[in-house]
């Protein structure tokens, strides 16, 4: 075949895959953008619709309940990733050395993270009970609380609690990446640093640490961009509440498009909020670039 | 090439021959409804087996989701253009949204007129908008006081509590008295279950919601009603949980033998009645939701729900056989353990009233004495912005003056 229509055919081949794609990705998120330029309304019927400009976004940065919740978000964000990275790439640590039974426990490492969200929520739904929870339970028996709490129920300890059900379905992702990238740093590069007189805290920084980061770091923006855009395990463990302490930005789209019927400026929301992604985005691409040169 | 084509022309031809209705074969009719409170999932199965059983050719697809997804699933489905649900479980508070903005059929014609007597007016505030009927009365619903009869007993209260002032008098003697550490538990979470506690005492107080026609939160009722919640915490008479509870954990905690009293839904009369369930069955007490001294003998909340034939259903006869089957008198007295019928003649059935004559009494005053949460097309955001606020009262985060003044206000800005 020329050339020519060898590029017909392959084009011709993949018109089926294009289309698909064009009808799940690109309509909807075009259909998002001009709905968040309307005052658009779910009915019945579909939308009822006035175009509207700007209106929508200059609402968005006079609202304060959204400030509020980009800013719970970000809290959620930093404090639940950075916290999946340092206990993951301690458990890497700990199942890169040889030990007995290290398969089997490298294994259940990854059961958390293969747990349905749904299901890890309701599970520390579950161990947070302020009647028969077994956290309650724990911590009164060893002496460190006095009485039962109500974790979920207080506005003080609601976000770091679901937090914690975070980092626990999540750092075995981390751990796993860190793992697999514990297995490309030279061995001899170990050897040289004891025969330089290394001790392992200087190794760690110098010789694993590096050789990691590079893994490490796109693990750690996909996770962010991830855990920015969190919904479900709130959604299930409270609701936004209690007094809205625990509604993040992807909920406030939720409700805006689909408690309140708002579709047009719920889009708008959500365009906000995918741009906020797109800047963690751009820099998982920057990291992704410079570790093609690198290697 | 030109087997390619071919082959894509056949499949194409599959599909549209495929979803092409075919001619007289079954109607296969897709319905919502909800997990928890009034009838369970095993009754209402058991409704829609019976009527696929009277009527061959008409199958029931029935789809049960928790009440604080229901809202959100019915119109998520209808927005995105498919038909959705056939058949529909909706709220006393939606009719307004759902009219206006075209999610159900105007159902007027189809309701016997015969019938609108025969039906506890309370029920048919359920499904009337604008003049319309909506749908059918379904679930007759409001919430009770209930109460341990050993625990008062045993601290010597001879009657349960007639006014909320009472109520707080004889919690703090059962706390004091050390029989419950906390005697009253409701449902505060930051969810619709609140506003309904709320909506009673706010009734309960003689209290309005409107204000020189406008939404009002701020003034009389609404304090009364906010302040009481919030001193029942700082007493430590009610369960400071209840503010992460909903219905479902209220009935848990009572039936557990851990609160004197509680405030839920018909439904949890018989199952905490029930031994396989409860912990106290058997002492079990019901009197109608109090009023405050002076204000009101007794209130209620309006919570009933109906069931109505969504906007784009195709098959809107079949759908309305299959509601006028769900809530005819018959069915509904058969499956009165869970929810009381919305027909008036039911009450004096002995089939219907053998066994639970104490929450017969009960429903006999509250039913007369139902109040309604503010009718707008706009509740759900109205409902959220009560809920923040009433929530951060009990939380301490703000003064009840302050939260109920900033929700009045966010109201008056409602679209």
């Amino acid at each position: 075949m020329a050339p020519a229509q060898q590029d017909r055919t392959a084009w011709l081949l993949l018109t089926p895959m294009i289309s698909i794609m064009v009808l799940v990705t690109a309509f909807p998120l075009l259909n998002t953008l001009w709905l968040a330029f309307t005052d658009a309304g779910l009915t019945g019927q579909g939308y009822v619709w006035q175009w509207i400009g700007l209106e929508n976004f200059a609402y968005i940065l006079d609202d304060s309940d959204f400030r509020a919740a980009v800013g719970r978000t970000a809290y959620f964000t930093v404090i639940s990733v950075s916290a999946e990275v340092v206990l993951g790439v301690l458990v890497a640590l700990l199942l890169n050395q040889e030990f007995k039974g290290r398969t089997l426990v490298r294994a259940l490492l990854i059961l958390p993270w293969a747990l349905p969200t749904i299901v890890n929520a309701v599970m520390w739904r579950l161990i947070y009970n302020p009647e028969y929870g077994s956290l309650n339970a724990l911590l009164t028996q060893i002496g460190l609380l006095d009485a039962y709490r109500s974790w979920l129920g207080d506005p003080a300890t609601a976000m770091n609690m679901v937090i914690l059900a975070d980092i626990w379905k999540n750092y075995p992702l981390i751990a796993l990446i860190a793992l697999a990238g514990l297995q490309t740093v030279p061995k001899d590069l170990y050897e040289a640093a004891i025969m330089d007189g290394a001790n392992a805290w200087t190794r760690f920084w110098k010789i694993t640490l590096p050789g990691i980061m590079g893994a490490l770091s796109v693990a750690m923006v996909l996770r962010a961009i991830e855990a920015f855009k969190v919904f479900d395990i709130f959604y299930v463990m409270t609701r936004g509440g209690p007094a809205d302490s625990t509604k993040t930005v992807s909920f406030f789209v939720y409700q805006e498009s689909f408690t309140y019927l708002r579709a047009g400026s719920g889009a708008a929301y959500a365009l906000t909020v995918t741009a906020m992604s797109a800047l963690m985005i751009a820099i998982y691409v920057v990291l992704l670039v410079r570790r093609e040169k690198r290697s | 090439m030109n087997s390619f084509f071919k082959g894509a022309a056949c499949g194409l031809a599959l599909l549209i021959h495929q979803s092409l209705p075919a001619f007289a074969e079954d109607v296969t009719l897709n319905a919502i409804f909800m997990k928890q409170a009034a009838y369970s999932e095993d009754d209402t199965k058991a409704m829609a087996k019976a009527f696929e059983e009277a009527n061959p050719g008409l199958k029931v697809n029935l789809e049960f989701v928790p009440y604080e997804a229901l809202h959100d699933k019915i119109v998520a489905a209808q927005g995105a253009g498919s038909s959705g649900y056939d058949v529909v479980l909706f709220d006393v508070i939606w009719p307004p949204e759902f009219a206006t903005k075209g999610f159900l059929q105007d159902v007027t014609a189809r309701v016997p007129k015969g019938d609108r007597d025969k039906v506890f007016d309370g029920a048919w505030t359920t499904v009337d908008y604008d003049g319309k009927i909506w749908g059918m009365p379904w679930i007759l619903d409001t919430k009770y006081l209930f109460y341990n009869e050993d625990m008062l007993k045993q601290a010597g209260i001879s009657a349960p509590p007639k006014t909320f002032e009472e109520l707080a008098e004889q919690a703090k003697i059962i706390k004091d008295k050390g029989i419950a550490k906390y005697p009253i538990v409701w449902s505060w979470s930051q969810a619709e279950a609140l506003i309904c506690d709320y909506t009673s005492m706010v009734g309960g107080a003689k209290g309005s919601f409107i204000q020189d026609g406008k939404l009002s939160f701020d003034t009389g009722g609404s304090v009364e009603a906010v302040n009481y919640m919030k001193k029942t915490l700082d007493d430590g008479v009610t369960n400071p949980n209840s503010r992460e509870y909903l219905e479902e954990d209220v009935r848990k905690v009572f039936s557990a033998g851990e609160a004197a009293f509680a405030m839920n839904w018909t439904y949890m009369f018989n199952m905490a009645n029930d031994p396989k369930e409860s912990k106290v069955a058997g002492k079990v007490g019901i009197v109608p939701a109090p009023g405050f001294k002076g204000k009101a003998e007794a209130s209620a909340i309006n919570g009933s729900m109906g069931l109505g034939i969504s906007a784009g259903s195709k098959h809107p006869d079949e759908a309305w056989k299959f509601i006028t089957f769900m809530t005819s008198q018959e069915t509904q007295n058969k499956y009165a353990k869970l929810s009381l019928p919305i027909w008036k003649s039911s009450y004096e059935d002995p089939a219907v009233t053998k066994g639970q004559e104490k929450l017969i009494d009960a429903a006999k005053i509250s039913l007369g004495v139902m109040f309604a949460r503010p009718m707008t097309p706009s509740y759900p955001e109205l409902s959220s912005i009560l809920q923040k606020n009433i929530q951060q009262v009990l939380l301490g985060q703000a003064s009840t003056d302050d939260a109920m003044r900033a929700a009045t206000k966010a109201a008056g800005r409602l679209r």
